[in-house]
């Protein structure tokens, strides 16, 4: 995505892009009626340090019922995700970091009936903290829609640890099933 | 849109029987995450009930960050509906947040503060909380355009 990456070369070891969009599109999907299904968000693209998702517009999205422009929030939420998502592809082992801050700037309002995308990246990853930039667009980004800067809280190590595990076993047991044994 | 379409009817609808609510019902968006809004002693308080619809981890279970932004950016503009002078939905030009405590899968209240208006920006301080207004789970400021 951006030029200028400053990601410790011990950290990026980790967890490949593949992996990584299988495990966000189950987050998005697994639980039935939560805030992603709520919202119609899906993963787009996915690769080392960046994560872009899209969501279609909808009725239940607007904010404005003048406009049908859809509401400032969808934007947190998408952002917030893609931001989030992407820390994951910056660390070696999976650890889902909490948002600590998010700090958005809108540029113009989304267009009515355009689906929006949005990319998060990664820029800087140290043992408490994962700096991260955010932006949402429809066609391209040089005309974007907003701009974010998101910073997410690393876990304790025993937390991560423990959640990893977590999580590695769960991919492991899913791709067990896509994949059946000879 | 003119100053007579329906929803700046019932801004004023809204405002003159102090019934914020009319509002809400009004915004697809906030009907999604299931925002009340109500009268209190200390002004305007709005309420996002405990609803599957807004976790973002079901593990914990815990609110989607997101909902709980999208909530206070919400609050935010009805506050502003409810006690300027604009018809219109304010636009927003840029919201902040930090999230300090987390956001279980409980009732949310916010409420609003207007730090400073100018002419045509308005300063907003916004507080969501849980059990206690002194607890914060999150705390925001935004800027709005108010458009004429």
């Amino acid at each position: 995505m951006a030029t200028h990456v400053e990601i410790p070369a011990a950290t990026i070891a980790g967890f490949p892009p593949d992996k990584a969009r299988r495990l966000f599109e189950l987050m998005v999907s697994a639980n039935k009626g939560d805030h992603f299904h709520q919202l119609g968000l899906a993963i787009e693209h996915v690769d080392a340090r960046c994560v872009r998702v899209r969501l279609p517009y909808g009725e239940h999205l607007v904010g404005n019922p003048d406009t049908g422009v859809i509401h400032g929030g969808v934007l947190t939420t998408v952002l917030d995700t893609c931001c989030g998502f992407a820390t994951l592809t910056a660390l070696a082992q999976p650890e889902l970091c909490p948002t600590m801050d998010l700090r958005i700037d809108y540029m113009r309002p989304a267009t009515p009936g355009k689906t929006l995308y949005a990319e998060g990246e990664v820029y800087r990853v140290t043992d408490q903290v994962i700096f991260t930039r955010g932006v949402a667009y429809h066609e391209t980004r040089d005309h974007p829609v907003a701009h974010c800067v998101a910073n997410f809280s690393r876990l304790d190590a025993a937390i991560a640890a423990q959640m990893a595990e977590q999580i590695t076993r769960v991919m492991d047991s899913l791709e067990g099933a896509h994949e059946p044994k000879q | 849109m003119s100053q007579s379409s329906d929803f700046a009817d019932l801004v004023r609808q809204a405002r003159a029987q102090q019934r914020p609510e009319l509002l809400t019902q009004a915004i697809p968006y906030a009907r999604l995450l299931g925002i009340q809004a109500q009268q209190h002693p200390d002004g305007l308080r709005f309420l996002m009930a405990a609803s599957a619809g807004n976790v973002g981890n079901p593990t914990l279970p815990a609110l989607h960050g997101g909902a709980i932004g999208g909530c206070m950016e919400t609050a935010a503009a009805l506050h502003l509906l409810m006690h300027m002078d604009t018809l219109k939905v304010p636009k927003i030009v840029d919201f902040s947040i930090d999230y300090v405590r987390a956001g279980k899968l409980r009732d949310t209240w916010v409420s609003c503060d207007v730090v400073r208006q100018g002419r045509r920006l308005v300063n907003i301080g916004i507080n969501a909380w849980q059990t206690d207004p002194s607890e914060s789970i999150a705390r925001a400021r935004a800027h709005f355009l108010l458009s004429d």
